[in-house]
């Protein structure tokens, strides 16, 4: 099992740990509700460290991600510019999504998932030589990712790493910039304000020290997993995977189809079609969890499963994202199979919660 | 592992108390709610109901799973803890006393067959 370089801080920290992709991460650090509202409310520390950082470096870069990427790296004009895409096999369905960043002409920065990194980057070399590029593609396993997200993360980052903190400052969202050897990026997986930080992994213990010094709250993979789908975003692996088409995923805004790009998965998601929608799911009943693979009908026809559920902390109910038939409109109510039981829930936009507060209608609102 | 010497347990993680009046109050272990994580939801059995020994009575429910709660011997559901319907974080803050349902066994000898401490801790450990 892989660790990352902060294992032996969160060991210290009396981290329950878990195997997710591989490697062991921190699940909580005592209550995962507690991190939650501490991330809604102030600041909360992840180490994302098990994510990797690619990067993609030579003359031919931006071309070659035109092509390898179902988003189109071409919109990224201003060094530290963002965009989250798809990366989609030959056959349309979504080998990782990832964050990809403007550094210089020449050298663009990927961040992908833990348990795909080692295939993303195979694949991505497959690419290199299948269309003969001058490309160099380097998986930095020498950095480390920090994520700090919440209304008081720049107050904490500030204070705790002022040069970093006042370049933070001027960061529009989803935009990055260097400061000496690190990265600061306004971006983060939680619907809060925040930024990922990657830096040299020898720095990894000292800033998140100084950061829990300025008040920042350690928080785990099973925080992290409720923030992100009250937020509605999706996990790769639960949300998506390979045998689905982005279509499928709720992911239609990031394939760029405008004028002739040819990308990878192209032709096969527009012949594959769009047959199937994420919808958001909150349910109505007081008690009861949704659950992943739980199935989904509309009186008595089924109509989907859901991809990922919980109990949103925020909101003091449990929501779902689901994969269903196109045509479950927003407001309708279905049901879900929850343990011999068929529970009602509203079909909503798939996103619960924004900087804090319930994006539900008001009629839903706890 | 926290493990009280004067309760009996269950290898599916309920501990037992024996009450004076004869019938036995029921929870979960520490070391279940630790593996649980926060718990959101308690549904203990309705009071009246028969129940057969290692039936499933009642769900715990935490933000990351859910977990049955089964009878650990047979008998009839005599009362279900209420508070715990408002406060289901009991359970993490205090397993031990958090007690779940009381059962009246329809034979009490039963319950002195069920794990020991020692027992459970082999039991949970292996």
């Amino acid at each position: 099992m892989k660790r990352t370089p902060l294992d032996a801080v969160h060991r210290e920290a009396a981290a329950r740990m878990v195997d997710f992709g591989g490697w062991e991460m921190p699940l909580h650090y005592g209550s995962q509700l507690e991190e939650h509202h501490a991330v809604r409310r102030d600041a909360g520390l992840f180490d994302v460290s098990h994510m990797r950082v690619v990067d993609v470096r030579g003359g031919e870069a931006r071309a070659f991600l035109r092509r390898a990427l179902a988003n189109d790296v071409g919109r990224l004009a201003t060094p530290g510019r963002a965009l989250y895409s798809c990366m989609l096999a030959d056959d349309g369905g979504v080998l990782d999504d990832l964050i990809v960043y403007l550094v210089r002409d020449d050298f663009f920065r990927a961040v992908v998932n833990a348990a795909t990194a080692e295939k993303d980057v195979a694949w991505l070399e497959s690419l290199r030589a299948r269309w003969a590029m001058d490309v160099a593609i380097e998986p930095r396993g020498d950095l480390a990712i920090l994520a700090l997200q919440g209304p008081r993360a720049l107050e904490r980052l500030a204070q705790a790493l002022p040069a970093v903190g006042a370049v933070a400052g001027t960061l529009a969202p989803f935009s990055a910039s260097h400061v000496a050897d690190f990265m600061v990026a306004r971006t983060g997986y939680t619907g809060e304000d925040g930024f990922e930080i990657v830096m040299p992994a020898a720095q990894a213990v000292s800033t998140w020290r100084s950061l829990v010094a300025a008040g920042a709250r350690p928080c785990g993979l099973a925080a992290r997993d409720t923030l992100r789908l009250e937020a509605g975003m999706n996990l790769y692996g639960q949300d998506m995977d390979a045998a689905t088409s982005p279509y499928d995923a709720g992911l239609d805004w990031t394939v760029d189809l405008r004028g002739e790009r040819d990308f990878v998965g192209r032709e096969a998601i527009l012949a594959r079609g769009a047959r199937r929608e994420r919808v958001g799911l909150a349910l109505l009943d007081a008690a009861g969890v949704l659950r992943a693979h739980q199935d989904v009908f509309a009186g008595e026809e089924h109509v989907g499963e859901v991809t990922s559920g919980t109990f949103s902390p925020t909101l003091g109910r449990s929501i779902a994202l689901a994969r269903v038939r196109r045509g479950i409109a927003p407001g309708s109510v279905v049901q879900v199979a929850v343990r011999g039981k068929r529970l009602a829930a509203r079909v909503v936009k798939p996103a619960f919660v924004r900087h804090g507060k319930s994006l539900l209608p008001p009629e839903e609102a706890p | 592992m926290k493990l009280p010497q004067d309760l009996r347990y269950t290898e599916s993680h309920e501990w037992v108390r024996r009450e004076a009046d004869g019938t036995v109050a029921i929870g979960i272990t520490d070391h279940a709610q630790g593996e649980l994580g926060d718990i959101v939801f308690v549904e203990p059995p309705q009071p009246g109901r028969k129940v057969k020994a290692g039936e499933a009575v009642g769900v715990v429910e935490s933000v990351k799973a859910a977990s049955d709660i089964y009878a650990p011997v047979a008998g009839e559901i005599v009362a279900a803890n209420a508070e715990l319907s408002t406060s289901p974080e009991r359970v993490n803050a205090d397993a031990f006393g958090a007690w779940i349902y009381r059962l009246r066994p329809d034979d009490p000898s039963q319950v002195e067959r069920l794990l020991d401490a020692e027992g459970y801790r082999k039991a949970a450990s292996s």
